[in-house]
């Protein structure tokens, strides 16, 4: 198991190396440079301008610079952003946390709602709920989630007004109100809009997955047996059914990571929540090179290292699948 | 021998047809994207201009004058919807015919070949499917326009390509597993012994098996080309202004939320809805397809 996962690690080398020269070429091969912003400004001179390119090595061929970023990234150093001059590991750092916060609550959310209502319309297929079901599912597949996320806040920001304080009804901007940083209430208070936008696609998504594969898995010979041997159908349902079905589901979960941050992307652009997401957005909207690369690079890796866990969290529920 | 008459022979597509509009939500759903394509595409019958400024009307609440109201710069909402329909559905067929034709070119050569290219380009493919998609898209999506390529200076055509060179991994690996299969049929087999060349084999022998996969994999594929689209032009890295899209329209209504909160409603009911009609016509297609139900209808 613990060799598997170590090949699991070294087979994505090869794949983050081919990502990271992608990105630096792309990114450094756009006109103007990391330096557009300096050279319009009027109050930096052209010497100083060089100066500047000397110092952060703009001048030396591409790959030189490719090798001298990667050689920084293994110790952990992504550079400077331009806009902040501030370490770039150091803002993604801050960053992180909330992106997993908002990923993660929005993830065990999605899980507790989807679940239950995948087996509710495998138990009984074609009746009303199912129908039901089905059709808000698919509203719910196809609602992009920048236009829920702004319906939201037209909703319970700018029309609901709480009929106590006159405030709006749910906060909206940031992770907590001015002079309640750190309070986890408050902080729970500002996720309740945003993982309401970013689940509710992903609860019609997971909830249609698992009823097919339910319905899949209860045509199977050991569930009829469990039928004969006169278990309870909860048990039949949740023991032997649901054990077997929920396994495409968690490869599905890992190919649909990268998705999932992209969810969040938006969600922490239009709710300004504190995440990577909302970083790397500022950062895009003012060519903060250094910035961007850095952003990618860890989703990258987180996505990957989720992906492993996927693996393994599949060797755990599937004792068939051996690790050799 | 009996005499019964044989039953009338049909051909693959009018069983397919046929079972398509057995669904009936997918024929409503092919109704229900005509209309949205005559309603883009007549949008010159319009007789508002999409760009044409009217300051002293703006924010007007939807009348009968103006159905969808006007925005901040007292343009008419509904011809900027109908203008940006075209492109929106034009960026995401358009995309989404490059995706599947370099998704077929790659899961074609990995699957038939197999070997080193095989391991070669799914390792490609997975590079690229542990992108983070939208952060590619936005970074090229912001540098690309930067370039001095004339081509590259319609954000249009940058849209489409790198949609495109983003989402062609799904179906390349689609592609390669249904070729993994049928390249060991007879049928291929009878070919290459009557001096089948390869890419005949695959052109004409493997490559027509494949259709109904892909056609059904192509629906998703628009659907989440058309959310993209929207979804950069709405972050501001998509199509640039003054050409609207319902992406750029719905994100100049978010500025003004507070004035006009009606004003993001329009654009994005039309992507919701056309995503809703393409994902049942997916549904319905997949159906139509499924060999399993037209061999028991025999």
């Amino acid at each position: 198991m613990q060799t598997y996962a170590l090949r699991r690690i070294l087979q994505t080398i090869p794949i983050l190396f081919i990502i990271s020269i992608l990105l630096f070429f792309l990114v450094r091969s756009a006109p103007g440079g990391p330096l557009t912003a300096a050279r319009r400004n009027p109050n930096i001179s052209k010497e100083q301008i060089e100066v500047l390119e000397e110092k952060l090595g703009l001048n030396d061929p591409l790959p030189v610079q490719y090798g001298r970023w990667l050689g920084d990234m293994f110790n952990g150093n992504l550079g400077e952003s331009i806009k902040f001059r501030r370490p770039v590991s150091e803002m993604i750092g801050e960053r992180i946390p909330n992106t997993l916060l908002l990923v993660g609550v929005a993830f065990l959310i999605t899980l507790m709602v989807a679940i239950p209502i995948g087996i509710l319309s495998a138990r009984k297929p074609y009746s009303l709920f199912d129908y039901t079901m089905t059709t808000v599912t698919f509203i719910g597949q196809s609602i992009p989630v920048y236009w829920l996320g702004l319906g939201l806040i037209v909703v319970f920001y700018v029309a609901l007004k709480n009929p106590f304080t006159g405030e709006p009804l749910f906060p909206v901007g940031g992770m907590n109100a001015r002079g309640k940083e750190g309070e986890l209430l408050d902080t729970i208070w500002h996720l309740v809009l945003p993982v309401t936008a970013l689940s509710l696609g992903w609860i019609a998504w997971y909830s249609r997955f698992l009823r097919s594969s339910m319905l899949d898995v209860l045509h199977e010979d050991y569930v009829r047996t469990a039928r004969a041997k006169g278990l309870k159908d909860n048990v039949v349902y949740y023991k032997h059914a649901l054990r077997n079905a929920i396994l495409p589901l968690v490869t599905l979960i890992a190919l649909d990571l990268p998705s999932l941050f992209a969810g969040a992307l938006f969600v922490e652009t239009i709710f300004s929540w504190p995440g990577m997401g909302r970083l790397f957005w500022d950062a895009a909207k003012g060519r903060d090179y250094p910035v961007l690369l850095g952003v990618v690079m860890i989703t990258a890796v987180l996505i990957i290292v989720c992906n492993i866990l996927a693996d393994l969290a599949y060797g755990w529920l599937d004792p068939q699948v051996k690790y050799e | 021998m009996s005499d019964a008459p044989l039953p009338r022979e049909q051909s693959m597509g009018r069983i397919v047809l046929r079972r398509f509009f057995k669904h009936k939500l997918a024929g409503i759903a092919i109704g229900v994207l005509l209309v949205l394509v005559l309603f883009s595409v007549f949008a010159g019958l319009n007789s508002y201009s999409p760009t044409e400024q009217n300051p002293t009307n703006s924010f007007a609440k939807p009348n009968a004058a103006n159905w969808f109201g006007t925005d901040e710069l007292g343009r008419d909402v509904l011809s900027r919807i109908m203008y940006g329909g075209r492109v929106s559905l034009a960026v995401g067929l358009l995309s989404t015919v490059l995706s599947i034709f370099l998704g077929i070119t790659v899961g074609a050569l990995s699957g038939y070949f197999g070997g080193w290219l095989d391991s070669t380009l799914m390792r490609v493919t997975d590079a690229f499917l542990t992108f983070p998609t939208i952060f590619v898209l936005i970074i090229l999506g912001a540098f690309l326009r930067e370039q001095q390529l004339f081509i590259l200076q319609n954000s249009i055509f940058v849209v489409i390509i790198i949609i495109a060179a983003l989402s062609w991994m799904w179906p390349a690996r689609l592609v390669r597993g249904l070729f993994l299969v049928l390249r060991e049929k007879e049928f291929v087999t009878a070919s290459r012994a009557l001096g089948g060349s390869n890419f005949r084999i695959i052109v004409q022998h493997i490559l027509p098996n494949c259709v109904g996969p892909i056609l059904v994999s192509g629906t998703l594929q628009m659907a989440s080309a058309i959310i993209t689209e929207s979804g950069l032009s709405y972050l501001g890295f998509g199509v640039q202004p003054p050409t609207p899209t319902w992406g750029s329209i719905l994100s100049t209504a978010q500025n003004q939320i507070f004035r006009a909160p009606w004003l993001g409603f329009f654009p994005g009911f039309m992507i919701f809805i056309t995503v809703m009609a393409i994902n049942y016509i997916g549904d319905g297609l997949r159906d139509a397809f499924d060999p399993y139900v037209i061999h028991s209808e025999k």
